[in-house]
Formats: structure tokens, sequence, C-alpha cells
């Protein structure tokens, strides 16, 4: 899967989020536009299970060739499960933005906060601007 | 093709502690020719270790070997061209070290009275001119200790300007987003905000851009000239008039000076400051072979605000100036790179005037050469650049799946340092390839061959490619990793 996918929702920041299989969980990454504006992905920091976030707060950093970034988590809540793959092959965040390379899985602090995040639709206006 | 166009380069090299076993030694010290007294009256006994470190015990020639093969491993620009852009890697020559290794300046102590050392102070005194007539500027100050300590040195010097001026509600400065990311930098550091500007079509300063950001709360703006893109600011004289007209100062990072020297000067453009890169254009080592040197230099109204001390002349007897009420203050201990000052002056003195004129030439020349071979194969984006060009691998990626990266890492096959890749971030898949002056025709030919080659190799079998190096002692590094688990400690065997 490449590209904006309509099913997902988008932070203006370039993460995806997508519904997990728990109710009130989501599944958090960076865009395909984003993993191909950064080039290769040599390094992705990320959080323990258990930490909280604020909406748009900072959860981690995305280092590749040409940039170091950092990751902002598209709504507030807790992590309940991190992509440990990435560890050893962070690489995964360019060949599968949208599966294998998903970074973090929250669970939802505030429900209103999705209202938040635009549609696959806004997100490539901001892309194409 | 051979998989390495280059000899393999070896195994690892062991480091230098496992080579080493108890007892053996490599020299010894001679006795010393004045009276010893013991360690503990000398040194507060808080300050005195319990045992003496566990250093490597070695033979003089096992350590002679060790160093060798290490270097013969190292990429240095005495082995081949070091085409990384931005960085002017040139060659510097023996002489410099000659210069820097005399006794009366290696073996100076920071302490000696300012009368006993009037050498010394006459050669930073007149480097110190001779920098300021290169850069058309009225005062230097030799201390930072590299580019990115010149830079901050400038920005504190923009920001006392203003305070002194009450006008402490400029807090913001400009930079084009084709800058080195140590400009914006710089900026937060002095306690600015950065403001970015977006360049134009032709890879410049866009001059409506600037219009539009330019308030009464601008302190200034960075500008590098040549940009990073190689690219000459043409506008620069409008450039300067807007910003001046508008309250703020004009920044030039020099890092590109080397494309310019004897040719043009940033005074004449309109700037206010800008710093040197010693180790770029005037040939001291850099890159991991020594400290640099980011001299800075200023119009006479920032002088006042210049580090402390200053070298000062009265009528020819020169001496440390302390007494400096507005300056922004130390920012190196004692008089910043002293070797390093030596080296550049020694350089300056060889060339000459027309020598350095000649040089920008040539490094010009070098790249339009350079870029005229290559440019059908690795497109300009912005076209050709002055001392640099920065080409784009698009257009190989499109075709065969090569990335920009794996053609530097494959350059290594060929014997070359890699170029400048993924920088300026408005290049895609840059390569940004700056050749100097250093180089033959025919050393330009050969990277250029080495690159086509890549590139011919990218379509015929591109694992090659993507797969190297291999003729390196190891292959890629996990460079994200590395940065973050530093091991750098040695602990010896237990026994």
């Amino acid at each position: 899967m490449s590209g904006i996918p309509e099913v997902l929702k988008y932070t203006e920041e370039h993460e995806y989020v997508r519904s997990a299989d728990a109710e009130n969980e989501i599944v958090v990454g960076i865009t395909d536009y984003a993993q191909g504006e950064l080039g290769d992905v040599v390094y992705v920091e990320l959080p323990a299970v258990g930490d909280s976030f604020e909406r748009m707060e900072v959860f981690g950093t995305i280092e590749a060739v040409k940039a170091v970034s950092d990751l902002f988590s598209p709504v507030s809540g807790e992590v309940v499960a991190v992509n440990e793959s990435l560890e050893e092959d962070p690489a995964l965040v360019n060949s599968d933005p949208y599966g294998e390379g998903w970074m973090v899985r929250l669970r939802v602090g505030d429900p209103s906060d999705l209202d938040e995040l635009i549609d696959s639709e806004a997100y490539r206006a901001i892309v194409e601007e | 093709m051979s998989q390495t166009p280059f000899p393999f380069l070896g195994p690892t090299t062991p480091t230098i502690f496992e080579r080493s076993r108890p007892g053996r030694s490599g020299t010894s010290v001679p006795r010393p020719d004045v009276p010893t007294r013991p360690l503990e009256e000398l040194i507060p006994a808080r300050h005195l270790r319990a045992s003496p470190p566990r250093l490597p015990e070695v033979p003089e020639h096992e350590a002679v070997r060790h160093y060798t093969e290490i270097s013969l491993k190292n990429h240095h620009v005495d082995r081949a061209l070091y085409p990384l852009g931005s960085c002017t890697m040139k060659y510097n020559p023996k002489v410099n070290e000659q210069m820097a290794r005399l006794g009366g300046f290696a073996g100076l102590h920071p302490f000696t009275p300012a009368e006993a050392v009037q050498g010394a102070l006459g050669l930073m005194h007149e480097l110190g001119e001779m920098l300021g007539e290169i850069a058309g500027m009225d005062a230097v100050t030799l201390q930072p200790a590299a580019g990115a300590q010149g830079e901050l040195t400038g920005v504190l010097l923009m920001r006392a300007y203003h305070q002194s001026r009450g006008d402490v509600q400029r807090r913001r400065v400009l930079i084009p987003d084709s800058a080195h990311g140590t400009n914006p930098a710089t900026v937060a550091l002095a306690g600015f905000e950065v403001s970015e500007l977006k360049s134009n079509e032709a890879g410049r300063l866009s001059v409506k851009a600037l219009r539009e950001a330019l308030d009464d709360r601008v302190a200034g703006l960075m500008l590098t000239n040549p940009n990073t893109l190689g690219v000459f600011e043409s506008a620069i004289l409008e450039i300067s008039e807007l910003v001046h007209e508008a309250g703020g100062l004009m920044y030039m990072d020099g890092a590109n000076l080397n494309a310019l020297t004897g040719v043009a000067r940033p005074g004449d453009m309109g700037y206010d400051i800008v710093h040197f890169n010693l180790h770029k254009t005037f040939s001291t080592p850099h890159g991991g072979g020594g400290p640099g040197a980011g001299p800075v230099a200023v119009m006479s109204h920032l002088e006042p605000f210049l580090p402390l001390p200053t070298v000062k002349s009265d009528d020819g007897v020169l001496s440390l100036d302390w007494d400096r009420p507005q300056s922004i203050g130390r920012i190196h201990g004692f008089y910043g790179n002293f070797g390093v000052l030596v080296r550049a002056y020694t350089y300056i003195r060889m060339l000459g005037q027309s020598g350095l004129r000649e040089m920008a030439e040539a490094a010009v020349l070098n790249n339009a050469y350079l870029s005229a071979r290559l440019e059908s194969r690795f497109p300009l984006p912005y076209g050709r650049g002055m001392h640099e060009s920065v080409f784009s691998g698009t257009e190989l990626k499109k075709q065969t799946g090569v990335k920009t990266l794996d053609v530097a890492k494959r350059l290594l096959d060929y014997g070359f340092h890699a170029p400048t890749v993924y920088f300026p971030l408005i290049v895609a898949e840059a390569l940004m390839t700056e050749p100097t002056e250093t180089e033959t025709k025919e050393e330009l030919d050969r990277y250029a061959d080495a690159l086509l080659s890549i590139a011919a190799e990218a379509e015929s079998d591109p694992e090659l490619v993507t797969g190297a190096p291999h003729a390196t002692p190891v292959r890629r590094l996990d460079e994200g990793r590395a940065g973050r688990e530093l091991d750098v400690r040695w602990n010896f065997p237990e026994g």
C-alpha cells in the first residue's frame, strides 16, 4: 500500500492514523509521502509502552540520510505497543509505511481529538502544495 | 567491470589496545634537565588518580605500523580527490606544517608576556589585516575555533549591535531554505527566531519573499554567497540595500569564499559581517585532520563588539587589547587556534594577491569542467555552480532504482571519498561535488569517469551499486545506531 489511502486519517505533520482491531485504539506511522521525502530511514526512536502523550506532543524521532524529524502524536493517549521490528530494520518505514513500518499503537485518551485529524483529500492538498 | 576497481583495503585493523602486551614499551623518555619534584608536592591530592591509567603498551615500530595501516585505509586528500561539496577539501601544502612547527611558534606558552612574543602577535595582526582586505571589511577577530563558532560570534555581534541601539525588538533572523543547517542552529542558540525564506526557481534568494519578510523585527539576513547550490546571489546589492533600509544587518556565511577570493569582496556587496573558514579556503587541515578556525570580519560599526582580546598595534609595538567595554566577551580560551592561524598565514603569503585570485578562478574552472563532463548523466536542476555543483540522482533512481546514497557508497570502491549527498535540501537525491582548484585535469577525468561508470553499472548490474561498498574493510554501517549507542571504551581483559 502506498500513496495516500482514503481509509486513513492524517495530520499536517505527515503522520497517518489507522484504527486498530481493539476498540479505542489506533496505529500511527508516517505517510508514504513523508518517507519518500526523508529518504532512507536509518533510525526510529520510539517511546516506551505505558508512556502518555498530549495531542501533537513529540513522541519520538526519525532519522534519515537527509534529516532528523520529530514524530507527533496525532491524539492524546497512552502507548500500548511499539513496533520493535524498527529497531533492527528501520527501512521498513520506507518499504511499507502503512503496514510493517507502523510505529506506535495508542489508546486514545480523548476521542474528540480524532475529529481534529484530516482526511486523505485534505492531506493530498497539503502534499501537492 | 571488476567488483572493486580500487584495491581491497583489507580486513578491519585491531585497536592499539588489542596490540598491547604488559611490559612492552616504545621509547625511553630522556632524563629531565631540570630538578624534579614529587607529583604530590605539585598537584593537590584530590586531583591525583589513585592508580596510573592503563595505556596500550607497544614497542615503537608496532605503534608506527598500527597508525600507518589505519592511514592507508583512511581517505584523505594526500591520497586522492576529496569531492565533499561545501567543504572545500583542498590540498594542504606541507610548507604550512613546516611553518606551524617552527619552535618559536610551536613552543610558545600562552602566558608569555606580549613583549616576548612580538613575532606571534605580528603574525596575528597581519593575518587579521589580510583577511580584512580579502573581505573588504574594517576589523577582524581571529578567535572563533570553527565555522559554526564564527557564525555564533557573528550573530552575537549582530545582537550586541542592536542592543547597543536599544533596538531590542529585533528578534528574527532571515535564512534562505538552501542554507547550511548551522545557520538556523546558530540563530536559535543566540536566542533569535529563524524565519525561512524560499529560494526562487533559479536557486537564488527570492527578493519578493525577502521584501515580504522584512519589518522592524528583523535583526538581519544570513546569506551564503555563492549559496550552497554554488549559485551567485546576483541580486546581492539590492538585497543588502533592502535589509539595511529595514534596519537589519547582512551576515555572510563564508563557507563558499573559495569561489570569490581575490575576485569579489563581501564588504563591497553590502555585507556587515562575514566568517571565514580557514580550514576550507585557506588550506588548513580539517575533516578529522585538526582543529579549524573561523575568524570573523566586520564593518566598522560592529568593531566595538568584537570578542576579547584583539591584537592592537601602537607605533609597531603589538599588544593584546582587553579594554573593550562593549565587547561580547571571550568566545575561546587564550587566542584562538593559533597553529591554524600560522598555516593560513603561510598559505596566503605563499599565494600572494594574484595567487589568491588564480586559486578562485581555478576552483571555478575545475568545477565547470567537471559539471560539463557529468551533466548529461547527472542533471543539474539549478545549472552549473561556481566552485561546486549540485547534481540530482532523481533520473537515475527512476530508471534503475539506484539512489544517490548508493552512488556515493560505490565511489568508495573507486578510491574516492564520497561527495556530499542529500544536501542542500531543496534538491532531490542531491549529489554535491566540489573539486577545488587542487586537482589536475587527469584527476578530474578519473573522478568523472568513475561517476559515469557507476551510472552504467546502475543500469547493467544495479545490485553491484546498491550493495556497495565492496572494497572497504566494513560494508554499510548502521549509522543511526552508531550515533546513538556510542561504544568508545576499551576494557582490558582481566589478568
